[in-house]
């Protein structure tokens, strides 16, 4: 076993011991190796145990020493033609880790960026707990090892020039994908690949340069795929040609889980262009030779459908199941003068602008599928244990996403690819309609909350927040990974732990508690964007606002004197000067402010907001401060932040999905109604903090801080206290018929 | 069944299909050009985005049979060879996308209002309507304004 057997040192191991070693090949290969003077060579794949959960600091830290035993087979090549290649297992769903991971190997490696690949890998079965993107942990998990591969392959090809020149290691430099010798030489790292693999022990230090020496991370940079995205060549999984594909849509029924009674197919089959139609577990797929004719032909289906699991299930017996589920105040809180809130959250769609999507080509003996994915090992389990066939008979290509917000943790669309690809006896291109995604898609599960805080003197002595929830789905995806990593620990399983490890007040608020409680609905839910923060910090964001109103204190001056860290108290105060906090404002216009902190990040944002019209509101403004510790790339992360902005000005003011019998009305962009370019900001301003420290998370990030900012600035222009979310929520559209 | 011939991106196309068949699909489905992409079907979304005679259209809700005799572009027809449009250039030099999905919609789209509106204002840019789900929006602003000033 690679990893230490106490608790303490596994942590050590995580944060400064990743070496690196060669691996036999003839070009110059190099991958992980953990610990200080531990064996020079890989053990077999194993599964390793988990440590306890109360050893982690946030989610974060626990999966990223779940990914580190498996790091050491993460493999860095150099190859002949001067191209270096990192096999990247993680899904690219636009957040840019395939742009900052190349960065953490152009650095490392002292090669040029263009030079570097970040493909993405296929399935990799040995990659145990480390083939999943989610928690915003990609950058935090990959940075030391990344970094240590790059640096043990600088080593030896440095090595692999002296012996080439017969010169001393410690004359040579590095730079442009090249070694330079002191007279000028020069040779490029993939001439000297092949001599660097036979390399025994590098002449020069093979540790990671120190930080003061990069000059790439931390510089801005654009896109390494940006080219391909704004000339349409990017590939997506319906975009990628597979010989023979049939486009395939899934007729699905009017409530959340129905089933199929009966189905007749006769006017359907005689369409043009139509293939076959096929009963899978989910609804009726029909087959086509284009995208449209499997549209039509599925709207010549008529189908008799069986009820489903919630066809009598609508928002408001939701809502008095989860005002019901909350969980009780602690008794000492009466004692004082308090203040209580309650906020109502909606359902939120994931809705990424590539709908639920998968090929599959199917054989008698293999498989083959491409789709983005952040669980493609589960992905790959899941469809081979469907198919009966050995998890290596199914080869599962993870292709770039066209969006994701925790919504391609499940992997729905390739498990139908493959059913209906196997029906048919052909390779399938499978596609949810929109309306089949918003509506038989992932969502963000609604929330209640409760909230008390008792004060005496202008001091806060308690607070307290109870959460209920409809469950959150985390059994694929992120609970794989999870599950198989709690399996040792104690019920109330997975939700429980994933809140405790990711919410936190980062108020001095005396004595605080959080509880949470998710009632079990069968409705389709998963983890969205900063999954409980954009709805628990979200609502603490709101509440402190009203505890500084109530106490006569100014929303920034209030949290500054309350914040817990000096990094915190940094961010609040750039936001609060670069925002400019508490210029005049036309009536109906306000600023709002809110912080978050999380996955060893933090952010402030100071929004302006124009809700002259109530009904109309749009920030008008935005400032956004991060300090994520380390950037690796400012310009992505802002981008992040910019996203998660409009995350927040969205499921605060306009956009969530309405239940009626179990079903959401909503069904397309026109009645979900995330942001327009009308909706935001024309005037952005987002600074990162200098680094200080180690890589955050900063994916998510964004989310809560922006939505609370827009929340409060909306109450405070309106001079009202919002409670519901989003505000504006009507059911004024004619919802397209089930 | 119908045949329709038109071009697409400067290339003379014949294709067969039903005259109601959506010129996405045709696009996609039957002649390989995957750049403009579905994202609602409808017409809601724009991010298959693309020119009929200069002119902005959704493909996605554009029967095949509207554009027979006609110039289609894609976003893979707005490029001279290797030189950029100056808007997938303005796109590139802002970092603009994310995930990608929706921009080649957001380009054609800004190239058609650029040619209306050579110099937008901030509500002439308000009325594009084209959704990008990552939120990119403001960097779209400045690309278009950038773009306009070309």
């Amino acid at each position: 076993m690679p990893i230490p057997p106490d608790g303490d040192s596994r942590m050590k191991v995580g944060r400064r011991g990743v070496l690196a070693f060669l691996v036999a090949a003839p070009t110059l290969t190099v991958a992980v190796r953990l610990g200080m003077g531990a064996e020079a060579a890989p053990t077999p794949a194993s599964i390793p145990s988990l440590p306890d959960v109360s050893d982690f600091a946030d989610l974060g830290d626990l999966l990223t020493a779940a990914a580190l035993p498996t790091s050491r087979l993460l493999t860095l090549q150099i190859t002949t033609a001067n191209r270096v290649v990192l096999e990247l297992p993680r899904a690219e769903v636009g957040q840019g880790i395939s742009t900052a991971v190349a960065m953490i190997v152009a650095d490392e490696l002292d090669a040029r960026l263009s030079d570097v690949d970040t493909p993405l890998s296929d399935a990799r079965r040995a990659l145990v707990w480390n083939q999943l993107t989610g928690g915003s942990n990609s950058v935090r998990s990959l940075y030391g090892p990344v970094r240590a591969l790059a640096a043990e392959a600088r080593a030896r090809l440095v090595t692999a020039a002296a012996q080439r020149w017969d010169l001393p290691a410690d004359r040579l430099v590095t730079r442009d994908t090249r070694v330079v010798a002191p007279d000028g030489r020069t040779a490029t790292y993939g001439s000297l690949s092949a001599a660097a693999a036979k390399v025994t022990a590098p002449a020069v230090s093979a540790r990671p340069k120190p930080e003061s020496q990069h000059r790439v991370i931390g510089r801005p940079t654009r896109r390494v795929d940006a080219r391909a995205l704004v000339t349409g060549s990017a590939e997506f999984a319906l975009d990628v040609a597979v010989p023979g594909a049939m486009a395939a849509v899934v007729a699905r029924p009017p409530t959340i889980g129905g089933t199929v009674a009966s189905v007749d197919d006769s006017a359907a089959k005689g369409m043009p262009g139509v293939v076959a139609v096929a009963r899978i577990p989910t609804g009726v797929a029909v087959v086509a030779e284009t995208f449209g004719q499997a549209i039509a032909a599925r709207d010549a289906l008529k189908i008799s459908w069986g009820p489903g699991p919630v066809s009598e299930l609508s928002d408001v017996d939701i809502r008095r199941q989860l005002r019901a589920a909350v969980p009780p105040f602690g008794p000492l809180s009466l004692l004082t003068p308090r203040i209580d809130a309650e906020f109502d959250f909606a359902f939120v769609p994931h809705a990424p602008m590539e709908t639920n999507c998968a090929v599959a080509d199917v054989r008698a003996d293999r498989a083959e599928i491409w789709a983005s994915s952040k669980t493609p090992i589960y992905a790959q389990q899941t469809i081979a244990a469907e198919l009966g066939l050995p998890q290596d008979r199914v080869t599962m290509h993870v292709t770039r996403g066209g969006g994701s917000f925790g919504r391609k943790l499940f992997f729905d669309a390739a498990l139908e690819a493959a059913q209906v690809s196997r029906k048919v006896g052909r390779p399938i291109r499978l596609m949810w309609t929109r309306a089949d995604d918003v509506r038989h898609g992932r969502m963000r599960p609604a929330t209640h909350h409760r909230l008390r805080v008792t004060h005496a003197a202008g001091q806060v002595l308690s607070y307290e927040h109870r959460v209920a929830s409809v469950q959150t789905d985390f059994r694929t995806g992120i609970g794989e990974a999870l599950s198989a990593m709690f399996a040792d620990l104690v019920p109330p399983a997975y939700p429980q732990l994933v809140f405790r490890l990711t919410e936190k007040v980062p108020y001095n608020f005396g004595l605080v508690t959080e509880l949470l409680n998710e009632i079990p609905l069968k409705l389709n839910t998963a983890s969205w964007r900063s999954v409980y923060s954009a709805t628990v910090r979200a609502a603490e964001e709101i509440m402190v606002d009203e505890v500084a109103r109530k106490l006569g204190r100014d929303p920034v001056a209030f949290r500054r004197a309350t914040l817990q860290t000096a990094r915190g108290r940094a961010v609040l105060d750039a936001v609060a000067s670069r925002g400019k906090w508490g210029r005049p404002m036309p009536a109906g216009h306000a600023q709002g402010v809110a912080y978050h902190e999380e996955y060893k990040s933090c952010t402030a944002c100071l929004v302006e907001i124009d809700a002259t019209d109530p009904r109309r509101p749009r920030v008008t403004r935005a400032t956004i401060v991060a300090d994520v510790g380390r950037p690796i790339n400012p310009k992505g992360l802002e981008a992040q932040l910019l996203g998660g902005l409009t995350d927040g000005i969205s499921t605060i003011l306009q956009a969530g999905a309405h239940i009626d019998h179990g079903l959401p009305l909503e069904s397309s962009f026109s009645d979900f109604r995330y942001a327009r370019q009308r909706h935001t900001p024309s005037d952005v301003d987002i600074h990162i903090m200098p680094a200080t420290g180690e890589p955050g998370g900063a994916g998510e990030l964004g989310v809560p801080a922006a939505a609370g900012a827009v929340a409060n600035a909306y109450a405070r222009a309106t001079g009202t206290s919002p409670r519901s979310f989003p505000i504006n929520f009507d059911v004024d559209f004619t919802p397209l018929p089930r | 069944m119908p045949r329709y011939s038109f071009t697409v991106n400067g290339k003379p196309v014949t294709v067969e299909a039903p005259a109601d068949l959506a010129l996405l699909w045709v696009l996609r489905d039957k002649l390989g050009i995957t750049g403009p992409k579905y994202g609602c079907g409808v017409g809601v979304c724009r991010a298959c985005t693309s020119h009929l005679d200069g002119a902005e259209i959704q493909p996605c809700v554009t029967p095949v049979a509207d554009c027979a005799g006609r110039e289609v572009t894609t976003i893979e027809g707005l490029a001279d060879g290797d030189t950029l449009h100056p808007v997938q250039q303005a796109w590139l030099d802002e970092d603009v996308a994310q995930c990608g999905f929706c921009q080649p919609g957001q380009i054609m789209a800004a190239v058609a209002l650029l040619r209306r509106t050579p110099n937008p204002t901030d509500e002439d840019i308000d009325k594009v309507e084209n959704v990008c789900r990552c939120g990119t929006y403001f960097r779209i602003r400045q690309a278009i304004k950038k773009a306009a000033a070309h």
